[in-house]
């Protein structure tokens, strides 16, 4: 009796499908990626049992450590027409290519007066500068002040919308410092802001 | 399927039609191998956990004609002093209804007070109890945040941040944490 042939099938397995979904996935992944942008000033957040999630549009947030305090906001219309309204506060005049370089500036970490120039660096010089953060105290004349407010009149205009403030500081930052930067958000009537914290699990 | 298909075109030379024999499958184990790294890659560089924001709202400072008379039975008062401490006592800072304590966060903390003299008041007056939150210049963030973070944990809605008075401040460093 004849042994029953073992069919001599192949083992290559086809690979189209796994390929086409990792490719898909892969898509995905790039478009979904946000690119994370570096604090130039490092801050360690506070945990707190909060699960609200942070806005992504018209939306500001103030770091706030080592007693600095560096400004950002969300979108490049709004950031265009917040840093139109600061050069007629402090009237200096930005041309078109310092307006287009700061569209593309991820966060004020420097006074309002060498702005320009910082505008005019390269990245790498730019690396170079010491941040010494967005001027701030007690008065009303305080270049946060200014900044906030334009940035707000900015999305008002640009979205029609109400911008939202949020507060990024570290841990170990003195109350003093907080306490300033509270009282000039409540100069222009902004009582309503968000502390930016980590997740922790609720001890029970 | 991903095969190529090779084997038409047979226009040689020759006039010979010549099909080939050798398999014209590309192997797609190197491509999908780069794809998955490359997955992998995104998929632990993107943030995944997304930053929290806890709402703040203050007092609004201009409306002094609306203020309410705050019932001194109802309110309670925590001080945060230095070193992740903090003072609490119910009623006025002259003549406190409870003395003033010394305690720290968490569980056996504040918490444990905040919950008690909550039901007391309930209990008494049947309204919530009004927390005043009062931080040092010597408290941190965290300070503040932890205890937003208590009373978000409580459930306490009557709350708010207020400057803290020189008393109030007597009062810290008699304790030593000022």
């Amino acid at each position: 009796m004849p042994r029953a042939k073992v069919s001599r099938k192949s083992t290559a397995i086809d690979m189209t499908a796994m390929c086409d979904v990792a490719f898909l996935l892969l898509t995905f992944f790039i478009l979904s990626a946000k690119p994370k942008v570096e604090d130039p000033i490092h801050a360690d957040i506070p945990a707190s049992t909060t699960i609200q999630a942070l806005p992504e549009v018209d939306f500001a947030q103030l770091l706030v450590a080592q007693g600095k305090v560096i400004f950002s906001v969300e979108g490049a219309d709004v950031r265009l027409e917040t840093l139109k309204g600061m050069a007629d506060q402090y009237k200096i005049d930005f041309t078109p290519e310092e307006l287009k370089a700061f569209q593309g500036l991820d966060n004020v970490s420097v006074p309002i007066g060498v702005l320009k120039q910082y505008l005019n660096m390269t990245n790498q010089e730019r690396a170079g500068v010491a941040k010494t953060g967005v001027q701030v105290d007690t008065t009303d004349n305080n270049e946060l002040y200014w900044w906030v407010k334009n940035a707000r009149k900015a999305d008002k205009l640009v979205h029609n919308k109400e911008l939202k403030i949020a507060i990024k500081g570290d841990s170990k930052e003195e109350y003093p410092t907080i306490a300033k930067i509270i009282k000039t958000l409540q100069k222009q009537k902004v009582n309503k802001f968000g502390l930016i914290t980590s997740l922790k699990a609720a001890t029970k | 399927m991903a095969e190529l298909d090779t084997s038409g075109g047979g226009k040689h030379k020759g006039g010979k039609v010549r099909s080939k024999k050798a398999s014209t499958r590309v192997d797609l184990t190197a491509m999908v191998d780069l794809a998955f790294l490359l997955i992998t890659f995104f998929i632990l560089t993107t943030t995944l956990q997304k930053p929290k924001a806890m709402d703040l709202t203050m007092p609004d400072k201009d409306d002094n004609h609306n203020q309410l008379p705050v019932p001194e039975t109802r309110t309670m008062t925590v001080l945060l002093g230095k070193d992740n401490k903090l003072e609490w006592y119910m009623g006025l800072p002259q003549k406190p209804l409870t003395p003033p304590s010394v305690t720290n966060f968490g569980k056996a903390g504040i918490r444990e007070s905040l919950i008690e003299q909550g039901k007391n008041v309930l209990a008494k007056s049947g309204k919530e109890m009004i927390v005043l939150i009062k931080p040092s210049d010597k408290s941190t963030y965290s300070d503040m945040v932890s205890m937003m973070d208590e009373l978000n944990i409580v459930g306490n809605q009557q709350r708010a941040i207020v400057d803290i008075s020189p008393m109030e401040v007597d009062l810290l460093k008699r304790d030593n944490i000022y």
